[in-house]
């Protein structure tokens, strides 16, 4: 293992990122956008300041939209891959395809669920623009503070896991996980911008479509980077393997050196 | 196959993959890591509560997707 699979194992990421972009993409056209038209009629019809379109909304709904989610797939991408460069080996006894799919969950809970929990995401008319450098800072800092702590839940329960097993050293910590951002969550400030009379129904679904946009970026990015880091990493299975394995009363001496 | 081809032949199950060297991955880590996080944050920040350009017209043409994404837009 050397630098040559770290770059094979990047630009596998960086392409699997953008093709797991594109379900996401259509969760987000197909169910995200109604929302937020809805949200955007909710503003028109209660606020009258209105500047001149820059980009219409079409261009936001089409164009706009695929650029954000395609380009936040590539960057998620790559650098999930380079997490799996990391963790390949290290984690327990864990293949490429499996490594691939554990850090890509880990992706999901620490890089998203964790902050979304606290500062979710909120369609337009939500939130007061006043407080938005607050809230910007504080989101991405609850971002970096969960991706540390995950990264550092892993480390414990390496340590750990000689003592306790694998299964109690994961238990606890993920334990001490949820213990410490649930203190993240009790004193880090609190957001309350929804305004009187906005639908309850569609602030539900809005923040259930971006999840949503989220489960089918990570899980098909799991799947597609774990296929993909399986068949660079792992030997194909040789003539002389595939005989081994379908002869169940084979020679045993073809399998050792 | 493979695994149990491993077993047989040690006492002590190995790994059965070598880790990466760190140093090995840290350059990389470090140019591309940096280059997905400027990516990041062109989608996610700019011209909301920090601007590198000037104008709305990035802030503007992600709009929708920094919704749906979970950014903090305005």
């Amino acid at each position: 293992m050397n630098s040559i699979s770290v770059r094979a194992l990047l630009v596998r990421g960086m392409l699997a990122g953008l093709a797991a972009g594109l379900p996401a993409l259509g969760v987000a056209y197909l169910l995200g956008e109604p929302r937020v038209d809805s949200a955007i009629a909710y503003e028109d019809a209660h606020s009258h300041e209105h500047g001149a379109e820059l980009v219409s909304r079409t261009m936001q709904s089409t164009a706009g939209l695929s650029t954000g989610v395609l380009v936040y797939g590539v960057a998620f991408g790559g650098i999930a891959a380079l997490a799996v460069c990391v963790a390949l080996g290290r984690i327990g006894r864990f293949g490429p395809r499996a490594t691939a799919a554990l850090v890509s969950l880990g992706a999901l809970v620490a890089g998203y669920l964790v902050p979304f929990f606290k500062y979710p995401a909120n369609p337009p008319a939500v939130g007061d623009p006043d407080t938005l450098d607050q809230r910007t800072t504080l989101y991405f800092l609850m971002v970096v503070l969960s991706v540390l702590l995950a990264v550092g839940a892993v480390i414990l329960g390496r340590r750990l896991a000689p003592r306790l097993g694998n299964w109690n050293a994961t238990v606890a910590a993920a334990v001490a996980f949820i213990v410490v951002v649930g203190l993240a969550y009790a004193f880090l400030p609190s957001f309350n911008e929804v305004p009187e009379g906005f639908p309850a129904t569609l602030l539900w679904q809005f923040r259930l479509t971006a999840l949503a946009v989220q489960c089918a970026l990570w899980v098909s990015f799991g799947l597609l980077f774990g296929h993909l880091a399986e068949r660079l990493l792992s030997p194909r299975p040789t003539a002389a393997d595939r005989v081994a394995a379908t002869g169940a009363t084979g020679p045993a001496t073809a399998e050792r050196p | 196959m493979a695994q149990s081809a491993v077993s047989a032949s040690s006492a002590q199950p190995v790994p059965e993959i070598t880790p990466i060297s760190l140093k090995a991955i840290a350059p990389w880590a470090l140019f591309f890591g940096l280059l997905m996080l400027i990516l990041l944050y062109f989608i996610g920040a700019e011209q909301g509560a920090t601007a590198v350009l000037s104008g709305e017209g990035v802030h503007e043409w992600v709009h929708d997707g920094r919704h749906l994404l979970g950014f903090p837009c305005h």
